[in-house]
């Protein structure tokens, strides 16, 4: 399999995407649609969407370790929570934040 | 026979005969069998394997960690390879450990909003909580009021950081060496170490 460049790096400001559904989706709802930050490169891993109709999950998707502002998620008030999960590659999209990070 | 003795507070010693789920999974078991893709050595075989994984593997990893700075630098880097290499215990899953260290500023707790992903590998079989829709769906949202009911309390200026583990990463919390253990072995170090304090609710201290 070619391995194909991972597209973000640490520090890119990413949206989640919205859809499309997708059978055993490992991006859960409560992030879709959320702006987060790309804290790290986890690698490459089959496709868990695929593997749980037992396809091989080729080719493998880039994954992400995303870091969101609880506070963003669940519109409270300012704080210095933080949400990590790990999203794939397909699930994501260049965007960019209004407010800055809390320090 | 007369009702005149006390009875312990005891699960059923005898169940109330297989469920649906239980009927499946040992006509499938059976049928695997019947068919030669597993022997029922092979099943006990994970079953032990399984068993024998407990929270003081885990212990055992964040005591050394706390003790040797060279270990923990690997145990950061490699998680995986640095413990099969320390320990001897056989390490090959297709998953990566991502350890996550607590410090005074940023405590870390772990969860599986999805499903029940957690670093069996190292802590065995996930606990009931762990695997609750109360405790799944509630601490990415209020994870503060969450850890006071596990009588973790944080200040404020403490981020706390849960990460959702949810794809092919399991995590484990390292958390702080409590004060007033300087100088204790290792074994003695890794007994105040419970499974909680690597979930991330709740932190070692001295008795």
């Amino acid at each position: 399999m070619s391995e194909a460049p991972f597209r973000y790096s640490p520090g890119d400001v990413v949206r989640v995407r919205t859809g499309p559904p997708e059978p055993h989706c490992r991006t859960p709802f409560y992030l879709r649609g959320q702006i987060g930050v790309i804290a790290g490169i986890a690698g490459r891993y089959r496709d868990p969407s695929l593997m749980a109709f037992h396809k091989p999950g080729l080719p493998e998707r880039a994954l992400y370790r995303v870091e969101f502002r609880h506070h963003d998620i669940w519109q409270t008030e300012a704080g210095p929570d933080r949400i990590m999960a790990d999203l794939y590659e397909h699930w994501l999209d260049p965007a960019t934040r209004e407010t800055p990070d809390a320090p | 026979m007369p009702h005149d003795h006390d009875h312990d507070d005891h699960a059923p010693i005898e169940d109330a005969g297989a469920g649906e789920d239980e009927l499946l999974e040992i006509a499938i078991r059976e049928l695997l069998i019947e068919k030669g893709v597993l022997t029922a050595a092979q099943v006990n075989g994970q079953i032990d394997a399984m068993d024998s994984r407990t929270p003081a593997l885990g212990a055992q990893v964040i005591a050394r960690a706390w003790c040797d700075a060279d270990f923990r630098a690997g145990l950061i880097a490699a998680p995986l390879q640095t413990i099969q290499a320390t320990f001897g215990m056989n390490m090959s899953t297709p998953l990566e450990l991502v350890i996550l260290e607590n410090t005074p500023q940023v405590h870390n707790v772990v969860v599986c909003t999805l499903c029940s992903c957690y670093p069996r590998m190292l802590l065995g079989i996930p606990p009931a909580w762990y695997k609750a829709t109360a405790y799944r769906s509630r601490v990415v949202v209020e994870p503060r009021a969450v850890l006071d009911e596990f009588g973790l309390t944080l200040p404020p200026e403490v981020e706390v950081r849960v990460s959702d583990s949810t794809a092919d990463l399991r995590y484990l919390v390292v958390p702080m060496r409590p004060g007033g253990t300087e100088g204790w072995p290792e074994d003695r170090l890794a007994a105040l170490v419970s499974r909680d304090s690597m979930i991330g609710t709740a932190v070692p201290s001295v008795p």
